[in-house]
């Protein structure tokens, strides 16, 4: 048992359990409402009874019969025995809810009377004894009284047996003077709520003079505090209308005062405060008239004065009519001294006490006195240090101050601060490049504007003197020095044309090693940000031209690469570096780049940058149900972030700026537009510009978006132009050809497209485009576009150190691939020239029909317009000379000599066709191969329907290759 | 409810030897349409069916603006949903047939709620009749394509009315459109398929030359299905855009009919202008089945997405027709499930 009751007083069970559910006890259906019904223990209905019946059922069933009827419960049948007498007691009569817990006999152990805490009691005993004052006839209550018997808790009595006496405090006894001062104390906390005997007690004995010392006297007793909290949202000490306040006539109760303190109300309960004021027996008031008995009938009807209510929010000042003069303190303090207790007598907010010490008042220490002559108004001395200011400047500062300012300068105001010291004190950052005009100088040009300087400052060594000649010394130094700045940049872009590579380097590096570049810390501008790595080694060539080395391009190249690649990265950071040459990028950050281009290209249209292919090849196509590579084109196509979002797809070009269809910007009204053009001309007439595109942020330049979308492309790309432009550098030193190369160059690089694949075709058989400028263009137009041979390359060579983004790992390989895959972009078509272009470019099969071709191709379908694009790439380059090229490019051979053959078996374009259609298939397995470039697999291509059968292993589904395998049948 | 069994014809073909396996013997086809069917689309032209993604159901729209949801085995129309201004041209159920959207000739494309047939969005931007409306496999994103030559990616997740791209690359009105997981087709009146390739970021175009009347993908996603007015349908290799098989033999010179593939990818059906549906073998190209429907043109036709069931639509009458395989049995339970 011990332990059960143990293991049970670990848990404490609350409430009844659920019964156990039962695994097929079926669902019980729950209980509709009208079954829903209220029964008491005995299973009678328990009726909700009216309000006043307090909804409890009685009797059985709301009847007075019993279940055996109408019986009642005391009958004995007086065969057997007589009934006894019954004295019926009220339980009885008394329902089982009676005798309940709440009911009002409740058969449980409660606290009797006697022994219930007394505090109710003495309320009601005080509430009694205050009635009985204020009764009709006084001290009515005192025969209730005497008459009622005695009743007190047993707390009470055992107080009463120890020696306690009714209105005396509990504890100890005191000293007089203690209870004395308690007296005190507690009249004032508590007014007369304290018991009339008890204060009369107190008052009593504070009357007596005599201080008797073994006397000790009982303390005061303690009117409990009352505790209800406050929950109504009245102000403090709000009682509310009293109605028989409101109610009792008279001319004392005129106005209502909602404020009357606690001691007032009781006050006038006991019926001290007002004076002249008789308890009346008998109903007064307003309504009630005078009555027969009363004297005065001057005032029936209330009136209610407008003086008694404030006027003035906030009311007035209380007791002295010094209305809104504040007295001086003193004379404040005095009048309080005497009277703040009297004030506060009595009308203390219940629960509060007055303050028995005093607050302390914050000493608030006058202002100091200000000297007479002070003026509120400050300013601050410039300190000028004068040997770092120029004279002029130190002599004025010195004659504003009204002395000579010999003292150092200790503190400086903000005047004499420079930019940078006011920099630091904004805590801003400083601005990237040269602080300093002086620092765009070159060396030689600073030490000449020094030397020139010098012996001006020497002239006016002493006491400083300043001369007014000096400053203007400088500024004509400053002009000679711009002047000296463009001159260096002129030399710089000229030796950039300039195609000696050596040349180039020297001038890179003194361009960098100058005191600028050390300057200009944050590199801004990053060239070859599209890959990392070579972005890497170019600022890591150009650390080394900052340091000055002389060999610090062959430092910063990948030796892992080879040869012909790193003479390409060579000759890109040579060009970069020129290009964005400290003293550019110096003077480039100064300014913020417009959001948009204005003015220039404000005539300009987006176009779609790729173009489609010439519908009439794939007509001709469609016709022949050739679908495949003739009819498809493949675009490079930018989906909106958002969407591939939604697509649950990543993004897959994350990052770029915008969307859908990669746009350039043409010339509005130019002709040209309208052909099949890839590149507008502007592009490549005005190099400047392009020079500085790539590294716009906002808006991409095509340069940025080939490079970043077509990285393949671009790779591929590269390769050529590069090559092309070694040839080109190597043909114009060797001379003989170079006659051939008058007339509008432009630029092969600028071709973005390698999806142009028929176009180039067409573009072979079509005028060149300078033709067509002649006819069409201005004569701007055309001086731009017949600009030197020279030019040209350079333009090509800085493009090229623009577009930074070639593939550094895979070039050989691309190389291969564009031989014989790509169809490359320059494709040069002067009839004299072609057999010599045939050979040296590496795009071979694709370009070069014969030139017969090309009239013929003229005259069947007309006077078709050529594409601009043919005059971008309609350049006669020099031919190099073969064995130059053998060098470096062994590996094409097979490829052009293949591209020669193809030439000249072009004769009518069905054949053509057929060569195209075998390119294309050559391309396509080339790219899913992933660069495996080997020539045999191109080879082996011989016709196409052999190709549409490889091709079929593009799809895995054998269905499908069945399927390509009876078309390919059927075709043959 | 009545029910007319308007037409019952057996049709047997010899099947090829080599592709038996392949076949669908589809031996009857019987086809049941109800009254209400035409008395609620009223005016024939503009007419497009689809099935749901699970095939129970089929969203009929018509030139009564607006949009009727059908339930397929019981040929019982469960929802109109009206909110359109002018004809509905084409509409789509999501994956979980919550949602609906369709477009309309009024411009705009409306998102609808399937269980309220209340209008969740109205989408305004395109600048014509918006032909063609296609959910995404999430229904995140409704694709619609228009006579104004774009296509529009609207959001439905977020409350921006502003479609999240416009494709505006084709030359012409856009005709058709189909989403699959990642890819977007379009055919346009230029006479070009567009494939959008989000994953790849690729758009690739095929030239057709002559204007799209419709696309699909093939249910292996390998290839792609396209027919043009020059009476051709032609199924291409995705990647390569190569010619796979070419159908000819039906009639469509001038409207905007349909055509799709079996679900099993074993044939190719398309709608002609001669009141027939055509079936081809996929593989073969040869013409196994020409479906009389009516003596009008057929405009519309889906083919069920997992059952050899078909859609048709003539004259503002939708008919369903199923294939037995010898037996009738399940036809008859429809049939008797009609007439109860």
């Amino acid at each position: 048992m011990a332990s059960d009751s143990d293991s049970d007083g670990d848990f404490v069970t609350f409430g009844t359990p659920l019964e156990p559910l039962e695994e097929d006890e079926p669902l019980r259906k729950p209980v509709p409402l009208y079954e829903q019904t209220v029964k008491d223990e005995k299973g009678r209905y328990q009726r909700f009874h009216g309000a006043f019946t307090g909804g409890f059922s009685a009797g059985y069933f709301n009847t007075v019969g019993t279940k055996e009827g109408w019986t009642p419960a005391t009958f004995v049948s007086s065969r057997q025995q007589k009934a006894g007498r019954q004295n019926a007691r009220p339980e009885d009569f008394m329902d089982e809810e009676d005798l309940g817990d709440h009911g009002i006999a409740p058969r449980q152990i409660t606290t009797t009377a006697d022994f219930a805490s007394g505090r109710k009691d003495v309320i009601r005993d005080k509430a009694r004894a205050i009635t009985s004052l204020s009764a009709p006839i006084p001290g009515d209550t005192v025969l209730e009284d005497l008459v009622a018997p005695a009743r007190s808790s047993m707390g009470v009595e055992l107080l009463r047996k120890m020696g306690w006496k009714d209105g005396q405090g509990v504890g100890p006894r005191v000293k007089r003077r203690l209870c004395k001062q308690r007296a005190d104390s507690a009249t004032r906390a508590f007014g007369s709520a304290s018991p009339p005997n008890g204060s009369s007690e107190s008052q009593d004995e504070e009357d007596g003079e005599f201080v008797p010392e073994n006397v000790t006297f009982a303390p005061k007793d303690v009117t409990p505090i009352d505790f209800t909290p406050k929950v109504d949202l009245h102000g403090l000490g709000y009682r509310g209308l009293n109605p028989l306040a409101a109610l009792r006539g008279g001319p004392g109760a005129g106005h209502i005062n909602l404020f009357t303190m606690d001691s007032d109300r009781t006050n006038s309960l006991f019926g001290e405060d007002r004076k002249g004021q008789r308890r009346r027996g008998g109903v007064a008031g307003q309504g009630f008239g005078v009555g027969a008995m009363e004297d005065d009938d001057e005032d029936i009807y209330h009136r209610d004065i407008m003086s008694n209510y404030d006027t003035v929010l906030g009311g007035e000042e209380p007791g002295n009519g010094l209305y809104g003069w504040t007295a001086p303190q003193q004379y404040n303090r005095k009048k309080k001294d005497h009277s703040k207790d009297a004030a506060y007598l009595g009308k203390i907010l219940e629960g509060f006490t007055l303050a028995s010490d005093k607050l302390e008042t914050k000493t608030i220490f006058p202002p100091p006195n200000l000297p007479r002559d002070f003026r509120p108004v400050h300013y601050f001395r410039p300190v000028v240090d004068l040997s770092s200011v120029s004279p002029m400047v130190a002599q004025a500062l010195q004659t504003s101050r009204g002395h000579m300012a010999q003292e150092e300068p200790s503190k400086g105001g903000r005047h004499q601060l420079d930019s940078a010291q006011r920099r630091e004190l904004l805590g801003e950052a400083t601005l990237q490049g040269p602080s300093s005009v002086f620092d765009l100088l070159k060396v030689e040009d600073r030490e000449r504007l020094s030397s020139l300087r010098r012996p001006s400052s020497d002239t006016s060594s002493g006491p400083r003197q300043p001369t007014p000649g000096e400053a203007r010394a400088a500024v004509v130094a400053a002009g000679v020095a711009a002047a000296a700045a463009r001159a260096s940049a002129q030399k710089a872009l000229s030796s950039r044309f300039a195609p000696h590579a050596e040349q180039q380097q020297q001038e890179a590096l003194s361009v960098w090693s100058g005191p600028t570049a050390q300057a200009q810390t944050g590199q801004t501008f990053k060239p070859f940000e599209r890959t990392p790595h070579k972005q890497a080694r170019y600022d890591l060539y150009i650390d080394q031209l900052k340091q000055g080395d002389r060999d610090a391009l062959e430092l910063s190249l990948d030796p892992t690469m080879t040869e012909w690649e790193r003479g390409r990265e060579r000759d890109e950071f040579v060009r970069a570096a020129l290009l964005y040459k400290p003293s550019s990028s110096s003077l480039s950050c100064r300014f913020t780049r417009g959001k948009q281009d204005d003015g220039v290209e404000a005539d300009t249209v987006e176009v779609t940058r790729d173009q489609e292919n010439d519908v009439d090849d794939k007509q001709a196509a469609v016709k022949m149900k050739m679908f495949g590579k003739l009819t498809r084109d493949t675009f490079e196509w930018h989906p909106d972030n958002l969407l591939c979002k939604r697509f649950n797809i990543p993004d897959p070009y994350p990052g770029s700026g915008f969307v859908g269809m990669p746009k350039v910007k043409r010339d509005k009204f130019s002709v040209f537009n309208f052909l099949t053009v890839s590149e507008s001309p502007t592009a490549s007439a005005s190099p400047a510009p392009q020079g500085v595109k790539p590294s716009e942020p906002g808006k991409r330049s095509r340069w940025d978006v080939s490079g970043q979308a077509g990285d393949k492309e671009r790779k591929e790309k590269d390769p050529v132009s590069e090559f092309l432009s070694v040839a080109r550098i190597e043909a114009s030193g060797s001379g003989p050809e170079a006659s051939t190369t008058d007339g509008p160059t432009t630029d092969p690089t600028v071709e973005p497209d390698t999806e142009q694949k028929e176009e180039e075709e067409e573009e072979e058989s079509r005028p060149s485009m300078d033709l067509f400028k002649a006819i069409f263009a201005s004569s701007s137009d055309e001086k731009s576009s017949s600009s030197s041979e020279g030019e040209s390359e350079e333009e090509e060579e800085k493009e090229e150190g623009v577009r930074s983004k070639a593939g550094t790992g895979p070039q050989i390989s691309n190389q291969l691939n564009v031989n014989t895959t790509q169809p490359a972009p320059p494709v040069s078509t002067t009839p004299s020239q072609h057999p010599d272009i045939l050979f040296k470019t590496p795009s071979g099969p694709a370009a070069a029909p014969p030139p017969r071709d090309q009239e013929m191709e003229e005259e069947e379908f007309g006077p078709r317009l050529p594409p601009p694009s043919s005059t971008l790439t309609a350049e006669r380059r020099p031919s190099p000379t073969p064995s130059a090229k053998d060098d470096k490019h062994k590996k094409k051979c097979k490829e052009k000599h293949k591209a020669k053959k193809h030439g000249k078996h072009k004769k009518d374009k069905k054949q053509k066709k057929k060569h195209k259609r075998h390119k294309h298939k050559g391309k396509q397995k080339k790219t899913k191969k992933e660069e495996s470039s080997d020539s045999s697999s191109e080879g082996s291509d011989g016709n196409g329907q052999e190709d549409g059968e490889e091709g079929g292993g593009v799809s895995t589904e054998e269905l499908l290759r069945r399927l390509k395998s009876i078309r390919g049948k059927n075709l043959q | 409810m009545v029910r007319t069994q308007t037409n019952t014809h057996t049709v047997r073909y010899d099947c090829c030897s080599t592709w038996s396996c392949l076949c669908i013997y589809i031996t009857r086809f019987r086809c049941f349409s109800s009254s209400h069917f035409l008395s609620t689309h009223l005016s024939p032209p503009p007419l497009s069916l689809s099935f749901s993604a699970d095939g129970n159901y089929l969203l009929s729209c018509g030139s009564d603006k607006s949009l009727k949801l059908w339930s397929v085995s019981r040929g019982t129309l469960l929802k109109t949903y009206s909110g359109h201004g002018y004809e509905v041209l084409d509409a789509d159920g999501s994956y979980d047939n919550s949602q609906l959207c369709s477009c309309s000739s009024d411009k705009t494309v409306i998102l609808w709620d399937v269980a309220t047939g209340q209008v969740t969005r109205k989408l305004r931007g395109h600048a014509g009749k918006v032909n063609c409306v296609q959910f995404n496999e999430e229904a995140t994103v409704i694709l619609s394509g228009s006579i104004d030559g774009t296509v529009r990616c609207w959001d439905t997740r977020s409350r921006k009315f502003d479609p999240i791209q416009i494709l505006d690359e084709a030359q012409d009105g856009v005709s058709s459109l189909k989403v699959s997981e990642h890819e977007l087709l379009t055919g346009s009146v230029d006479g070009r398929v567009r494939r959008y390739d989000l994953r790849m970021g690729q758009l690739h175009v095929d030239f057709i030359n002559s204007p799209i009347t419709c696309v699909c993908f093939s249910a292996d996603g390998q290839c792609t299905l396209t027919s043009s007015l020059d009476s051709t349908v032609r199924l291409l290799d995705k990647s390569t855009g190569e010619m796979l098989g070419e159908y000819t033999g039906h009639k469509m010179k001038g409207y905007k009919l349909d055509c799709c593939l079996s679900s099993k990818d074993t044939h190719v059906l398309s709608c002609s202008e001669d009141g027939h549906v055509y079936c081809w073998d996929l593989v073969e190209g040869s013409l196994m089945l020409k479906l009389p429907v009516g003596k009008a043109v057929v405009q519309s036709l889906s083919f069920h997405p997992s059952e050899t069931r078909l859609l048709t639509a003539m004259e503002g009458r939708v008919q369903v027709w199923g294939a037995e395989p010898e037996e009738t049995e399940e036809e008859v339970v429809v049939v008797q499930q009609e007439k109860a």
